[in-house]
């Protein structure tokens, strides 16, 4: 028998593998036969699905009256592929914790394609568990078209296993009507005139990198020293009633509606909300801010042929261009600037979308080691649930 | 009909069976692995061992000490307030509320119809700072010119308050109305007043539904993350907060684990105090 799943065992065991969340343990205790699936040395077959099964965020592909999405339409057309495409991924720790118990227990998660960010432990611990495909790079010619910066993350330094989706920057967000500009982390937890209504963010990394970096500390290096130091920053900020809450991408309700004078936030969600709401401002505090990027990714048991011929598509510069245009977050592919010009001039002059050098300057990465230190994490959460 | 006519005794059991194998599944064997998993070391990158390792209860008691003492506070004011919103109503339902009384009931369980989720928000909502609640409230000088209302210890109370009363009126309801009206007639004719009637006849008469509506309301209410989570800042987070992150951020499942079984053992020892405190029979009516 090979290792090769079909469609139907991949649905029967998406089937079981959604009981496996309900009772982890018994299916891990007699899921024996089937806890090599899909593992090891894959075979892949060049054939393609009839469906591929593709999980992404809310609000993060290209979107037409009707929940219609034109790219996956074109897809469809092009290779005969219908997209199942769910919008059910709304963090990094539920999602993982939704799909764990199926991995643990050697089940396939129902899904072909996952998207998660490199700024949480998630991605490299899919990877370091197994719980992820090899992509298949024949099938990706197109993955000459990723930006150079993006080719060799620490994480999967060949990009065996991943490829990005979107990135985006965590910075500043203010109401202009509200508030005068925002544009340092001093500010942000000092001002008075921001007590109780600024927010920050629950992501560990975000909020960890602009703190480290305002405090002059190199968020790429955490060391016990100027990790304690930034905590030390954020708690104060806390016990003075400045913060009003941690927030996930939740934080746009109450900055829309006046409640959040200022708040740390993603570029991308302000160019959405600035549609409806033109007061919302954001910028790169004074002392940088932090870039981090959604990867696409294979889990266990998904069809990596169809995957990555999926991946191959969005890679075309002027596919990614028609997401781009929708998404507004910055995008991986070289050459989707030069197709969005003729598109939509202004979304591919934005600097959110495709940033300048001085911006790319200004922001960090956070220290990888640090997103998996078991010790840093516990002070975080113990933090921000005081 | 043979088989059932020969083996009455079985009867029982076999309609019990569904119910039991129900239990059995959807409820032991997760509270087993919940048991096993409390007292297991170990890292999701290293994987967990089972090590007997009951440091994870002390360590659950002696480092969220105070989000224990929080929940308990927060659950025990909202049910006092559901209780004291609910009373009048269901007895006015049950009592005044003649050929009403389906359709008020209605009103009390419409919230039902739109999720939990959804019904919290909403709160974030009306109790924004721009919004109307917190305005007249500061006209009124209730709320000082900066005050505000979300993202306190009240809009906690008051979101869980709410979502729970449904869970206090029904009960209280049921037992209202199963009061024979001819006994608090005969208390009258014995010359105790409305107020003496009340005290001695209907609120004793209607202890079970207090008793089942108290316990319905403060069990779930002790262990929810939810209006903490939408409606409150770090400072009023809950035992439930705790445990989501432990179990979905940190992937510390033992200690997620071993807070929920000191969670479920401090409730279950409230609500045998409670029992006993207003007597077991009150339980069962």
């Amino acid at each position: 028998m090979t290792d090769q799943l079909t469609r139907r065992q991949l649905l029967e065991r998406a089937a079981l593998g959604g009981a496996a969340i309900t009772v982890p343990g018994l299916l891990a205790a007699c899921g024996g036969t089937s806890t090599k699936a899909g593992g090891g040395g894959t075979t892949v077959a060049h054939k393609l699905a009839k469906t591929l099964h593709f999980s992404n965020w809310t609000l993060y592909i290209d979107n037409k009256p009707g929940n219609r999405h034109p790219s996956l339409d074109q897809f469809q057309k092009k290779y005969g592929v219908h997209v199942a495409y769910n919008e059910d991924i709304n963090d990094n720790a539920s999602f993982f914790s939704k799909i764990q118990p199926a991995l643990s227990s050697g089940q396939s998660t129902g899904r072909d394609i996952i998207v998660m960010t490199d700024n949480s432990r998630y991605p490299s611990l899919l990877v370091k568990k197994g719980w992820v495909e090899k992509l298949d790079k024949s099938a990706i010619p197109n993955i000459k078209n990723l930006v150079p910066q993006q080719r060799h993350p620490n994480w999967d330094p060949n990009r065996d296993y991943s490829l990005p989706w979107q990135s985006g920057f965590t910075g500043i967000g203010w109401n202009q009507k509200l508030t005068e500009p925002i544009t340092t982390m001093g500010d942000l937890l000092g001002s008075k005139k921001l007590k109780g209504k600024v927010g920050l963010l629950s992501e560990f990394a975000d909020t960890l990198a602009l703190v480290m970096a305002y405090n002059g500390d190199d968020p790429s290096k955490v060391t016990d020293k100027t990790f304690n130091k930034a905590i030390d920053t954020i708690q104060k900020a806390v016990h003075s009633g400045q913060i009003r809450a941690f927030y996930g991408n939740d934080y746009s309700g109450p900055f829309a509606k006046g409640d959040l004078l200022a708040t740390m936030s993603w570029s991308g969600d302000i160019v959405q909300l600035q549609a409806d709401n033109p007061n919302l401002k954001w910028q790169l505090p004074d002392t940088g801010g932090d870039i981090w990027t959604d990867n696409m990714l294979i889990p266990k048991g998904g069809d990596v042929y169809t995957a990555s011929v999926y991946m191959n598509f969005v890679y075309d510069p002027k596919i990614a261009a028609e997401i781009e245009d929708y998404v507004n977050y910055v995008c991986p592919v070289v050459g989707a600037k030069q197709a969005l010009l003729k598109l939509d001039p202004g979304i591919a002059k934005n600097p959110l979308i495709f940033p300048t050098k001085q911006m790319l300057d200004n922001v960090h990465v956070i220290d990888p080691t640090a997103l998996n230190n078991q010790k840093y994490q516990t002070t975080w959460q113990n933090l921000i649930s005081a | 009909m043979g088989f059932f006519h020969r083996h009455r005794g079985l009867t029982p059991y076999l309609l019990l069976a569904p119910g039991m194998l129900f239990l059995a599944v959807f409820f032991l064997v997760p509270l087993g692995f919940l048991a096993y998993q409390s007292l297991e070391t170990g890292s999701i990158d290293f994987g967990y061992h089972f090590t007997w390792a009951w440091g994870n209860y002390w360590d659950a008691i002696r480092h969220y000490r105070g989000h224990f003492v929080r929940s308990f506070e927060y659950a025990g004011i909202a049910t006092v307030l559901a209780l004291v919103f609910s009373y009048p109503v269901a007895y006015w339902i049950a009592f005044r509320g003649g050929r009403w009384k389906n359709l008020l009931l209605l009103f009390i369980v419409a919230p039902f119809f739109v999720t939990y989720l959804i019904r919290t928000l909403a709160w974030q909502t009306i109790l924004s700072d721009n919004g109307l609640v917190v305005r007249i409230l500061r006209d009124i000088h209730v709320l000082g010119s900066g005050g505000r209302l979300l993202a306190t210890a009240t809009a906690v109370v008051a979101g869980i308050t709410y979502n729970f009363l449904p869970f206090m009126a029904l009960p209280l309801y049921v037992s209202l109305e199963q009061i024979d009206h001819s006994l608090i007639e005969a208390a009258e004719d014995l010359y105790a007043s409305k107020w003496k009637a009340f005290l001695r006849v209907t609120l004793p008469l209607s202890m079970p539904g207090v008793v089942a509506g108290t316990l319905l309301t403060f069990i779930p209410a002790a262990g929810d993350f939810i209006n903490a989570q939408l409606l409150g800042s770090p400072t009023n987070h809950m035992i439930g907060n705790v445990i989501e992150s432990k179990y979905k951020e940190l992937l510390d499942y033992p200690a997620a684990a071993s807070m929920s079984f000191v969670l479920m053992a401090i409730i279950l020892v409230l609500v045998l105090a409670y029992a006993r405190a207003v007597g077991t029979e009150k339980l069962t009516g």
